[in-house]
């Protein structure tokens, strides 16, 4: 296979990698929400847990982008 | 090319210089740094300047800027984090978070966008770190590895894999604001180039290009929502380490 197909290709595989992400964030937002319903005099306390929780989780959604951006223009 | 989403990252000498042989030219990205410590510094005194009772509009800006760093270490880090440390968080804070404000005007250039100058700021929390928290604690720090009310052994497993979490810190803590702010970047910028790129192909192409059109506006104000987000997540989470190397020995 040509160099510069498979450096294409790895980058779109390396895409995949924000699927988990994906799912994480999703989940994270998804919990609070259900958890900020039941009692919504809590919720204002846990917004920094959330933030943090969100900034951990998006960070491997952003290793994998940016192993994507390495492929496409750096390599 | 102008259209190379690339091209913002590039740095350029505005004033060359060379110190032994070093080339250490003023350039766009020592602009925008010396920008992203004046900035801060000029609002925090303009706004404390004329300080009264009932605060103005400037001064309720400052002092919220004030009370919100404040109240983020207090919860993390307590009463003696606070004393400590509060000027480092908050000087941090500022500093990232006008840096990547500005950034986003355009033309202008991002310094945290470079992994240099978030490495540098992620191992200055780092040894920070070790250093408040050998001196505080002394060897009680090694504590941090070996986490209490587990049966003993786990510690086979636990006390690698918390040093493992210890070390890469550095890495993630620094990656994180670098990779967020470049990713955005990009991203702006292979959107904003897909609206001359479909408006040359005809008139068709012309009005589909406002689709684009209207995603890069969305993504930008994603990006000035992540642009504070990670200045908050990055101080967040020095606190959090603070919080470590001042209170190893009760875990």
């Amino acid at each position: 296979m040509d160099a510069e197909a498979a450096k294409y290709i790895g980058a779109g595989l390396a895409c995949l990698g924000m699927l988990g992400a994906a799912i994480g964030v999703g989940n994270i937002f998804g919990s609070f929400l259900e958890g900020a319903m039941r009692n919504p005099s809590a919720a204002q306390g846990q917004f920094g847990n959330l933030i943090f929780g969100f900034a951990v989780t998006e960070a491997l959604g952003i290793f994998s982008l940016l192993i994507a951006i390495l492929l496409l223009f750096v390599v | 090319m102008a259209s190379d989403p690339m091209h913002q990252f590039h740095i350029a000498p505005m004033i060359p210089m060379e110190l032994a042989g070093y080339d250490v030219s003023f350039t766009n990205a020592s602009l925008f740094l010396v920008l992203g410590a004046a900035l801060p510094a000029a609002f925090m005194l303009a706004s404390s300047a004329k300080a009264a009772l009932v605060p103005g509009r400037m001064q309720t800006l400052g002092e919220t800027a004030y009370g919100f760093v404040y109240s983020m270490l207090y919860s993390s880090a307590g009463s003696d984090g606070v004393k400590k440390f509060f000027p480092l968080v908050l000087s941090l804070f500022l500093f990232i978070f006008t840096v990547n404000m500005v950034g986003l005007f355009a033309y202008n250039f991002t310094p945290t966008s470079q992994i240099i100058v978030t490495a540098m700021m992620a191992l200055l929390v780092f040894f920070t770190v070790i250093i408040v928290g050998f001196a505080k604690n002394g060897i009680g720090f090694l504590k941090l590895f070996v986490p209490s009310g587990i049966p003993w052994p786990l510690y086979i497993i636990v006390t690698p894999i918390e040093i493992i979490s210890f070390f890469s810190r550095p890495l993630s803590h620094a990656v994180r604001l670098w990779a967020n702010i470049l990713a955005g970047h990009i991203l702006v910028k292979v959107f904003a180039g897909f609206v001359p790129m479909m408006a040359e192909t005809g008139t068709v192409g012309a009005i589909g290009a406002i689709l684009p059109f209207v995603m890069t506006v969305a993504l930008y104000a994603l990006e000035t929502l992540v642009a504070f987000l990670q200045a908050y997540v990055f101080t967040m989470l020095t606190c959090i380490y603070l919080n470590d190397a001042l209170h190893a020995a009760d875990h």
